[in-house]
């Protein structure tokens, strides 16, 4: 390997571990300064905060959510279908998808749909924040931006995501059992009980820990591309693009994690 | 006889960015009840002086004391009670878009005080009739001209009665008149509140109307610090070029005849 290529890969090397590094500090202080967004033992202007913030990452995003989610339940359970009827088993399709979207899809979807929708505005709206110097008129007026602006945020995702990933999951299944009806004259009472019978509350479980580990990549992400902005509104433009590309590569790379942490555990 | 403690105290900070100095020892005094100017071209490090003073960057090596609390070595409780006992006016206002003009004014009372919503909202009014802004309160700081937007930036700087107040290029955008009308603003903060005033800018017309003292800084350094007339009589080049507005050469032209024949001898361009 030459010179510059190892030059080049040992900057490359640094210049990630200290974004890891400035994720972890701002990750240690919201933890720090979160509190002060809870009803009733915080500060009641950042919980007020929280609750538009969680109609702006939850309830605004539900119809983007419930319609990717129709679509992949149609989806699972067709490409299900055309295997498993030739071998006579198409009841298998309510578990295929019952467990597919409880443990899976239901909350990658999400993610991948909130990450899209909020990942990018948070980036965006720190990123002017930054640009028009509002960031630092906070920090004069000794307010901290991590508490301020942030800390609802997290709060607001850390209970709407669990949330949207449960209305999610109802959805593609909802679709499945619309897929029975119409493909195997399957009545949805039946299906529904089917859905009941193949759920296992730790499939329940292991999507809520997913979507709130998710909740945590795409705030902090979102918002550390917004804090790094320097420069004119172009930097705001690329942080938002930036926010998004990086906070779903980490959701993906986490969820490999977290789905072989319940596979290795499961087997045992 | 004790000495009186200066309210800002800079004291030999070095200032440097990706290797480059921009502030290089610098040194100044602002005594309190005085409105210190600090003139320079641009890049000369005036607004990295301010970014310092309010303690938005750290300095290389040197100490920046505000009312003898050392910034760089305070607690954060301590660093949170000097912020609070400043207030600043940024030169693109600041103002916060998603708020109201009121509520801009109002954030900093309901996050460090307990009065009472309705006490918050009185005195919110009294800081816009200082600044002549009662008729703009629920008006988002996009529908402000420039120059309500500057004083809408000074009642929010004024709003926890702070015992410095800082402006950066209080005119920079402004008409003659607005400008002119910000200085009178600046004035009449002074006499009523008795503040510590400093104040950014390249205006020399503002600077000599509002300035006790003005500080000169040029590449980092400064080389003047003085009344108006000291400043005026000053025979020193950088300032007199200042005050005349006497431009620098802008093309170099022994350098561009050096460069073309190196690259006429064979040199790269």
């Amino acid at each position: 390997m030459s010179a510059p290529a190892v030059e080049r890969l040992g900057s490359a090397t640094l210049r990630h571990v200290a974004y890891a590094g400035a994720l972890a500090i701002q990750f240690r202080n919201t933890l720090a300064t979160i509190w002060r967004s809870f009803p009733v033992v915080g500060n009641r202007l950042r919980w007020q905060s929280a609750l538009r913030q969680m109609v702006a990452e939850g309830v605004d995003a539900f119809p983007m959510v419930g319609i990717m989610s129709v679509c992949a339940g149609f989806i699972l359970a067709m490409q299900g279908a055309s295997e498993l009827r030739r071998l006579g088993a198409m009841n298998f399709v309510v578990d295929l998808v019952t467990i597919g979207f409880m443990r899976e899809l239901g909350p990658l979807l999400t993610a991948i749909a909130v990450s899209g929708r909020s990942g990018s505005a948070f980036s965006a709206e720190i990123g002017s924040m930054v640009v028009t110097e509002e960031i630092d008129a906070l920090r004069t007026m000794a307010i901290d931006p991590v508490e301020f602006v942030l800390a609802p945020k997290y709060l607001a995702a850390l209970i709407v995501l669990p949330c949207l990933t449960i209305l999610g999951s109802a959805c593609g299944i909802l679709a499945g059992g619309l897929f029975m009806r119409i493909s195997a004259d399957m009545a949805l009472s039946i299906y529904l009980s089917s859905v009941v019978h193949s759920m296992v509350l730790r499939d329940v479980f292991t999507g809520l820990v997913k979507s709130m580990a998710f909740a945590t990549i795409i705030v902090h992400v979102g918002c550390l591309e917004g804090f790094r902005v320097h420069g004119g509104p172009d930097a705001v433009g690329r942080s938002a693009t930036a926010a998004v590309v990086k906070s779903t590569f980490l959701v993906i790379l986490a969820d490999v994690g977290f789905t072989a942490i319940f596979y290795l555990t499961a087997a045992r | 006889m004790t000495e009186v403690q200066p309210a800002i105290s800079v004291r030999d900070i070095v200032v440097s960015y990706n290797g480059r100095r921009v502030l290089d020892r610098v040194n100044l005094d602002v005594h309190r009840g005085e409105t210190m100017v600090l003139l320079g071209s641009s890049g000369s490090g005036k607004s990295t002086l301010l970014r310092q003073i309010i303690g938005l960057e750290r300095p290389e090596s040197g100490q920046i004391l505000i009312n003898g609390v050392d910034l760089g070595r305070c607690n954060p409780r301590e660093l949170k009670r000097v912020r609070r006992s400043i207030g600043v006016a940024f030169q693109n206002s600041a103002l916060f878009n998603s708020m109201s003009v009121e509520d801009n004014i109002a954030l900093a009372l309901r996050e460090h005080t307990r009065l009472a919503e309705s006490t918050i909202r009185l005195m919110t009014w009294m800081k816009l009739a200082v600044v002549g802004l009662v008729d703009a309160g629920k008006l988002n700081p996009q529908a402000l001209s420039g120059g309500m937007k500057k004083r809408a930036a000074v009642a929010r700087a004024l709003a926890l009665d702070p015992e410095v107040l800082i402006f950066d290029e209080p005119s920079a955008g402004l008409d003659p008149i607005v400008a002119a009308e910000l200085d009178e603003l600046i004035l009449g903060l002074k006499r009523a509140f008795s503040m510590t005033v400093v104040v950014v800018t390249h205006e020399m017309a503002s600077a000599f109307r509002i300035a006790d003292r003005l500080a000169m800084l040029y590449k980092g350094s400064l080389i003047a610090v003085g009344t108006k007339g000291e400043l005026l009589d000053s025979t020193h080049p950088r300032i007199r070029q200042f005050l005349d507005r006497v431009p620098d050469e802008i093309a170099d032209t022994a350098g561009i005849d050096e460069h073309f024949q190196r690259y006429l001898n064979g040199g790269a361009m």
